[in-house]
């Protein structure tokens, strides 16, 4: 598991219902390209981040497939759909199999 | 002349963009075809937001807005690995658009090919001008 992987998540505690909000995220990692080469002059192994999804209730909000050209601590930012009060699930997964997930609620009013 | 270690890197940068070039358009074509399954994009219909003149390639945010589409696929046509990211949009996406941050390797065209609900594709591609590489050197 890459170290000090930190997800950052940003949702308004409340919004009208059926109304639409922005979302940003924010994931602390350092997405090694698999291009870049130490001070010997060896490849340093690809490790990114390949996978982030967001989810409301269950239902998909936005799946995004992520490649190396995906900057360190990768930013999302996007609108979501807030029909009724519920929980907003994000999670990343990484190339080594490891999983980081943030969770956030929010109240439809 | 001495170099600098700065000037090694946009050396060793430039040195990388070079010897890559003659795949490179290919391997972009690729990329999209893969994601149209051949099919012909057209122009209009998705607007792709991205910086003029970027000076570090390492960070160059950009924005993709297209109302209606069903996905979208972001390709940095000059980078070592030219497909950059692969959104699909669920039934609780508020609006079809999402902005992110990515590595440029150089100055070079970035393009994004959107789906629409009907199964046609949509394109946009913007110049971006890149001070500083940003794929190692």
């Amino acid at each position: 598991m890459a170290s000090g992987v930190k997800p950052r998540v940003k949702v308004p505690k409340s919004a009208a219902a059926g109304s639409s909000i922005t979302i940003k995220t924010l994931i602390s990692h350092k997405m090694e390209s698999g291009r870049r080469k130490d001070k010997q002059g060896n490849l340093i192994p690809r490790s990114i981040i390949n996978r982030f999804t967001c989810e409301f209730n269950g239902q998909p909000v936005v799946e995004v497939a992520m490649e190396p050209s995906i900057s360190t601590n990768p930013f999302f930012q996007f609108d979501a759909k807030v029909p009724e009060s519920g929980e907003f699930k994000f999670t990343w997964y990484d190339d080594d199999g490891s999983v980081y997930e943030a969770a956030k609620s929010i109240e439809a009013t | 002349m001495e170099l600098t270690r700065r000037d090694a890197m946009a050396i060793g940068a430039c040195a990388v963009v070079a010897t890559a070039v003659p795949f490179q358009a290919s391997a972009a074509t690729e990329a999209a075809m893969a994601f149209t399954g051949g099919a012909e994009p057209t122009e209009g219909g998705v607007t792709l937001t991205t910086p003029e003149i970027a000076e570090n390639g390492n960070t160059v945010p950009i924005a993709v807005d297209a109302p209606g589409a069903v996905a979208i696929i972001i390709i940095a046509e000059g980078n070592p690995d030219p497909k950059t990211a692969e959104v699909a949009f669920g039934p609780m996406a508020g609006a079809q658009s999402i902005s992110m941050r990515i590595r440029l390797a150089g100055t070079q065209n970035v393009v994004a090919i959107a789906k629409m609900a009907d199964g046609s594709f949509v394109q946009a591609s913007n110049a971006v001008k890149v001070t500083i590489g940003g794929c190692g050197g």
